[in-house]
């Protein structure tokens, strides 16, 4: 099982600050949700690694495209969230766009090697 | 916003646990609506998100800059290791503390005296300008004033010139203060402008200032917060300075202390110069300064003054006008003759340096070979060979760093002490520590911790590294290559410490001498103290000579005092003041040719016999040689050796230009009645021919010398109270015994000897220290080899010869290598040796006994404890 999650944590690994950015557009969210919800999204194809998101989450706040605050979460525990910053909603823009080339990139280039076999 | 990061990390390790535990019971509580049971809910949850501690120590690395962490790693690796040796550790330490702190200091002194420009306006164009005699080695001449007034009207190099020489008054008070006499200086009016110096209260000398007879005066700022409180009313005022009323113009600020801290007064240059004075081209005693144009090459400006002064020299044959000018710049000026021996010191420091760093580097390949297997096992899992480097290395920073800061403090107090105790020292700048300095000192550090670390990190992690693998411990010759490094470093550390010794040798070797030197009058129980007469009060000759007379007889009837002289200086206090003459009897020169000079004195008739100076030939002066019936001269034996080589001086006469007799301005000649004894001038250097004139010519400042029966310093009080009784306003000066004018110039000379020799000591416990530790280690690693000879029937005396010889191969090759470069180094300071030469048999002999008695002695402990091994424990020993 493990083993089988890896290529796609592969992936996952460049991709991670670009879908936590979009998935925190629809609102604020704590660790736990965000993980939740790429999870859920993807058909559980993708599984998030804890080991990546915090360190993911941390960074993406020093950056200051998603900023913090501690509040009580859906259970009424208290619960680190994270919110979408201005400066993140341009950085989600961007990462996007550039995320939209590169697929429709290797989409051509997998097409024509496709056609050609 | 990294660096908040990383000084944030904790806080945010805590909020990341906070987080986690957020996480897991959030998931928990998802597993448990799934319907786990609570226990399973909460093991898949751990399952879910794996190792906790993973995801801390991802973020505590994310937040950490990684090469600041290594290096905090490597410090802090070094700082356990240097822990667990603590003896290695404090010797390496304090080692490195003595050699930075002393180097320290000695650049502190170095900067402050040779590369600190001074705080005047544009240092780097001052410079002092002197005549200069062609024939004779390079001179710095003192200037003639007349020659002075030439270059400045007729030479267009120098933005401007300007003229000082040094003077002395009685400060005299108007309130019935003490009189004190005080050292003073004559400037031109323009000198301080050019040197861009403005008055911290009133006003220049202006050009109206700078003619005969005027009597304004500018205070320094030591005299004005001494005498005068500070108390800026006294600009404007007046004050007496031998007996005259003078005007004080302003006031110098207190930084300005050229060209020595001890100069109290500045007057105008002309103020009291005679019109002669200022007309004369042979009246040798000023000082020039000047700042040269921005556009204009120093060469070219000094070829111009040159060449204005040849047309003076062709002006005047017959007087001593000299050819040529040199120049050099105001900061050497001032650095004079310390520049020698401040280089010599600096070097010898260089050295200590030197040493010091081949020593720790010396332990720390020891150390190296211990680790030795370590190293080769990571090196072969795949460690880099530059973290391996800078791991070693960490240990000689730490030491250094430990060591440069203790030498930082320790350097605090020693340079205080060198500035205090080094007479010679100009003073113009103070001499401390600035920001410069530490830099220096931080450089020193690291590059002593490059030596000392990375030799040793280099011979540990070659390649020859792998082969510790491969090789077993008992054939013992892994470690080859490292001793013969180990063993090469000692022979450097040991020729240099062979260079200190010697250069130490000599210069104490030249002290002893200058010490033991006969200065050919009496010294023991000998007090001299020196007075002015004011020229107002005392204004004829037969007035000044009253008072001396009177003096003289009433010291004479003093019980305890067994003699009495009155001269112009004693022995021992230096040049005074030379003379150029011809001898009447003696064919004319021919043109062009020097005219011979002789250093000048004037003594009481009873001088000679008081100071136990013995007559050669013809007699002393007499008590009717006064006046206008004194022109009878007196010369030294040198003088008659060198002047009158095979006859006799006595009846000739001496055609001295410049002591025409009083009222007869054609009539220079004087007649020589006698020849006594040489002294020294001044302790090392040689005598010189010396004319001695009667003193009851008329003068008005002279030099008591009491020669007594007991303890001359029992004197000092009743002598004063006795002048006093004469004339109570007249202030006494330099009351000092025969032994403290010897001594006073001899500390330069016991100074550099002391410290070179301090030097020179130190190295050598550092080098054979190092010869004790090699040997140690050698020993330790051919203890297996040392058990199999023995028991093959080697006698013990043989290891012991043969452990010897292994450790005193690098001493004598060490020794060797010194000498060789100690015969090219000595001949650097040769100057500044008296009465020995660089390759002084005796001094090297005993360099070389030294060396080796301490050699043999360091090398003794180790090879008898080889010698004395059992067999069997040296067998089973890995």
């Amino acid at each position: 099982m493990r083993k089988s999650s890896e290529p796609q944590n592969e992936m996952l690994k460049g991709t991670l600050d670009m879908m936590i950015l979009r998935t925190l557009v629809g609102g604020d969210a704590h660790g736990h949700t965000i993980a939740k919800v790429i999870e859920r999204t993807s058909e559980d194809l993708l599984e998030v690694e804890q080991g990546s998101l915090y360190p993911a989450l941390h960074r993406l706040e020093d950056r200051r495209w998603v900023s913090s605050y501690w509040g009580a979460s859906e259970n009424n525990r208290k619960a680190k969230f994270y919110r979408l910053t201005a400066e993140g909603r341009k950085q989600l823009v961007r990462e996007t766009s550039r995320w939209r080339q590169m697929t429709r990139a290797i989409g051509l280039v997998m097409g024509e090697e496709g056609g050609a076999q | 916003m990294s660096w908040m990061r990383f000084l944030h990390r904790k806080r945010s390790d805590s909020e990341l646990q906070d987080e986690i535990d957020t996480f897991l019971t959030e998931e928990t509580a998802d597993n448990e609506a799934r319907g786990m049971s609570p226990d399973e809910a909460r093991r898949q949850a751990r399952l879910k998100f794996g190792n906790p501690q993973k995801v801390r120590e991802s973020l505590w690395v994310q937040n950490t800059p990684q090469r600041l962490a290594g290096i905090a790693r490597d410090v802090k690796y070094a700082f356990r290791a240097l822990s667990r040796t603590p003896g290695f550790s404090i010797v390496a330490i304090v080692v490195m503390a003595l050699c930075l702190g002393a180097a320290t200091s000695l650049f502190t002194v170095v900067r402050s005296v040779l590369l600190r420009p001074l705080p005047f306006r544009d240092p780097a164009r001052l410079v002092m300008v002197y005549e200069h005699f062609r024939g004779g080695e390079l001179s710095y001449h003192p200037v003639a004033p007349a020659d002075f007034y030439d270059w400045r009207s007729k030479t267009r190099g120098f933005e401007d010139m300007a003229i000082m020489r040094s003077a002395g008054y009685n400060l005299t008070g108007v309130r019935n203060e003490l009189p004190e006499s005080v050292d003073a200086e004559a400037g031109s009016a323009n000198l301080f402008s050019l040197l861009g110096v403005q008055p911290a209260l009133g006003r220049d000398f202006t050009e109206a200032d700078d003619q005969r007879g005027s009597a304004v005066v500018m205070l320094t700022w030591s005299v004005f917060e001494r005498r005068f409180a500070g108390d800026a009313k006294i600009v404007g005022g007046q004050i007496h300075l031998d007996g005259k009323p003078y005007t004080v113009a302003g006031v110098l600020p207190s930084w300005f202390t050229y060209p020595n801290a001890g100069i109290e007064l500045w007057v105008p240059y002309k103020a009291d110069a005679s019109a002669e004075m200022l007309q004369h081209h042979d009246w040798h005693g000023s000082q020039v300064v000047a700042r040269l144009r921005p556009d204009v090459s120093l060469a070219s400006a000094i070829a111009q003054v040159g060449a204005v002064q040849y047309q003076n020299h062709l002006l005047y044959p017959n007087d001593p006008v000299a050819e040529d000018v040199v120049s050099r710049s105001l900061n050497e000026d001032l650095a004079g003759d310390v520049k020698k021996p401040l280089t010599l010191m600096l070097s010898a420091v260089g050295c200590m340096l030197l040493i010091g760093c081949l020593n720790v580097a010396n332990l720390l390949v020891a150390r190296g070979a211990a680790r030795q297997k370590e190293v080769a096992i990571r090196s072969a899992l795949g460690a880099q060979r530059a973290t391996l480097i800078r791991e070693q290395m960490a240990e000689s920073v730490v030491i250094c760093a430990a060591g440069g800061m203790g030498g930082v403090l320790l350097s605090l107090g020693a340079t205080e002490w060198l500035a205090k105790t080094w007479k010679d020292l100009p003073t113009a700048q103070s001499i401390h520590m600035d920001g410069a300095v530490i830099v220096l000192a931080c450089a020193l550090m690291f590059a002593a911790a490059l030596i000392a670390g990375l030799l040793p990190a280099l011979s540990t992690t070659g390649k020859s590294m792998l082969k510790a693998l491969q090789t077993s411990v008992r054939t013992g010759s892994s470690s080859v290559s490292r001793t013969a490094l180990r063993k090469s470093l000692l022979t450097a550390e040991i020729g240099i410490t062979v260079v200190l010794l010697a250069a130490a040798g000599l210069l104490l070797k030249s002290f002893m001498q200058l010490r033991a030197a006969n200065m050919g009058c009496v010294i023991d129980n000998t007090i001299t103290l020196q007075y002015n007469l004011p020229g107002k009060e005392y204004d004829t000759p037969e007035k000044q000579n009253a008072f001396n007379e009177e003096l003289l007889a009433q010291v004479k009837a003093m019980p305890g005092v067994r003699g009495a002289a009155l001269g112009t200086t004693v022995p021992g206090t230096g040049y005074w003041g030379t003379d150029e003459f011809t001898v009447k009897e003696h064919p004319p020169l021919k043109v062009g040719e020097h005219l011979p000079n002789a250093m000048t004195r004037w003594v009481d008739p009873g001088y000679f016999s008081a100071l136990g100076i013995p007559l050669v030939s013809g007699r002393f002066f007499t008590s009717d040689e006064r006046v206008a019936r004194s022109y009878k001269v007196i010369v030294s034996r040198q003088f008659a050796q060198q002047y009158f080589t095979g006859e006799d001086p006595i009846g000739k006469h001496l055609h001295i230009p410049g002591r025409a007799h009083d009222g007869a301005p054609n009539l220079m000649d004087w007649e020589i009645v006698g020849v006594v004894g040489d002294i020294l001038y001044q302790v090392g250097k040689e005598p010189k021919a010396t004319i001695y004139f009667p003193i009851l010519e008329g003068r008005g400042g002279a030099m008591l010398v009491v020669h007594t029966a007991t303890d001359p310093l029992q004197f000092s009080v009743p002598l004063q109270k006795q002048i006093a009784s004469l004339n109570p306003e007249l202030p006494v000066s330099d009351v000092l015994t025969m032994k403290q004018i010897i001594g006073a110039s001899l500390v330069n000379a016991s100074l550099s000897a002391t410290l070179v020799l301090a030097f020179a000591i130190l190295s050598l416990i550092l080098a054979s220290v190092g010869l004790y530790g090699v040997l140690s280690y050698l020993t330790t690693q051919r203890t297996s080899e040392l058990g199999i000879r023995m028991a093959l029937g080697a006698q013990r005396d043989q290891l012991l010869q043969l452990m010897l010889m292994d450790g005193l191969t690098p001493a004598l090759s060490g020794l060797g290598l010194g000498l060789v470069m100690s015969f090219a180094t000595t001949r650097i300071f040769q100057s500044m040796l008296f009465g020995t030469k660089p390759l002084d048999p005796v001094v090297l002999s005993g360099v070389i006994a030294t060396l080796l008695a301490v050699a043999v002695l360091a090398c003794l402990a180790p090879a008898w404890r080889a010698s004395r091994l059992d067999p069997m424990k040296a067998l089973r020993t890995e």
